[in-house]
């Protein structure tokens, strides 16, 4: 008893919160996702690509995940972008769609530039991401824990869909985890 | 000598647009949507007002969540070239209900005129086949027009068409701009009631 017990906590630990995303993702009936791909976003992407009720497409640059995402909710669908902090720069012009439509919309961004960055090049667009994002209208949520995912995840499903707002997620650089180029060699 | 463009794109795209049946069309912003808007004001019609180079995405999304439906996305070279990036992902998608047209005066007319890259060299319809589209080609003749509207409504599969066309100054023909009445126009003539305002 005490180890099933064990065995099940063990199994919460190492469970990734990528699958939090993806089960809010089935129930709210997201149904398309766009990317440029994130190390961040890895198992999200994974996830997406073993459900053959989901279509996922890379992308070559951000701004093109906004516009798709527009394109797919005129026709009835809900699709979500996900894309690095590094991205959230190339989408500004773009992002006017959604607020200028009321168009639902919602985005998860992986953060570099932040917690424990050893890239400098990473630093001012991570760091300008929050701002950026309100000011061309959207409504910024951040994670931090591994344990929030989940709720923030449906809060922020909810706002982009239900109160036809755009919506960012911040995925933060101490949740995602810190990339450390030296240790990987 | 480059040829010098004798078609013109309100007339071109009217007879695009003829007998257009259940067609959806996403109109690129600037003369486009103004040429989609002077043939008629249509609930199946998207004209974009900005988000300059997201008119083909806009159509993949649209072409994706409607799969029965064949998509046009009518736009212009300054446009199609901002998201020539969208070519390379369309084509990898190859979403066999969408199709874009590039109506090509080689200029941004809109702001004065100014050349853009496909008055000098660069050739969209190749860049979409290189991209990977199956089929793709430019269109110089006022013949070959009818043709295109066919392949627009008959062809099983993603394609692109460039039209040269001429410079000419043409009326305004503006259409709605509220973004939210454009949504839900079309949402409301796509989609079941229950769904429109879910």
């Amino acid at each position: 008893m005490m180890t099933t017990i064990m065995r099940q906590n063990l199994s919460d630990l190492t469970r990734h919160w990528a699958h939090d995303i993806y089960e809010v993702f089935q129930v709210q009936g997201v149904s398309m996702v766009s990317y440029v791909p994130d190390a961040g976003h890895v198992d999200l992407i994974k996830l997406c690509e073993a459900d053959e009720k989901m279509r996922v497409l890379s992308l070559t640059t951000e701004e093109e995940g906004v516009a798709f995402a527009a394109g797919a909710y005129l026709g009835g669908k809900r699709a979500a972008l996900l894309m690095q902090s590094s991205g959230v720069g190339n989408c500004i012009n773009m992002l006017s769609l959604i607020k200028t439509c009321q168009l639902p919309f919602l985005t998860l961004v992986t953060m570099r530039g932040e917690f424990g960055e050893f890239n400098p090049w990473q630093i001012p667009m991570g760091q300008a991401t929050p701002a950026i994002l309100s000011a061309i209208g959207l409504i910024v949520y951040r994670v931090d824990a591994p344990s929030e995912v989940r709720d923030v995840i449906e809060a922020a499903v909810g706002l982009a869909f239900n109160g036809y707002s755009g919506v960012a997620v911040l995925l933060s650089q101490r949740l995602i985890g810190i990339k450390r180029f030296k240790e990987e060699k | 000598m480059k040829p010098v463009p004798c078609l013109k794109r309100r007339e071109v795209v009217t007879a695009l647009l003829a007998d257009r049946g259940d067609l959806l069309v996403v109109a690129g912003l600037g003369a486009t949507a103004w040429d989609v808007a002077a043939v008629e004001d249509h609930p199946h019609d998207f004209p974009l007002w900005g988000a300059m180079g997201g008119a083909a995405m806009v159509g993949l999304g649209l072409a994706f969540a409607q799969p029965s439906r064949k998509v046009l996305v009518i736009t212009g070279d300054g446009e199609m070239l901002m998201g020539m990036g969208s070519l390379a992902t369309i084509a990898a998608a190859r979403p066999r209900n969408l199709r874009v047209v590039v109506i090509d005066n080689e200029r941004y007319a809109e702001t004065g005129g100014q050349r853009t890259h496909t008055a000098f060299s660069a050739d969209i319809a190749a860049i979409a086949l290189a991209c990977g589209f199956p089929y793709a080609r430019t269109v110089r003749e006022a013949d070959e027009i009818e043709p295109l509207r066919a392949d627009i409504h008959q062809l099983n599969d993603l394609f692109l068409a460039v039209i040269k066309v001429a410079l000419t100054h043409d009326p305004k023909a503006l259409p709605p701009r509220d973004g939210a009445y454009l949504k839900n126009r079309m949402r409301a003539a796509l989609l079941e009631s229950q769904v429109v305002f879910e």
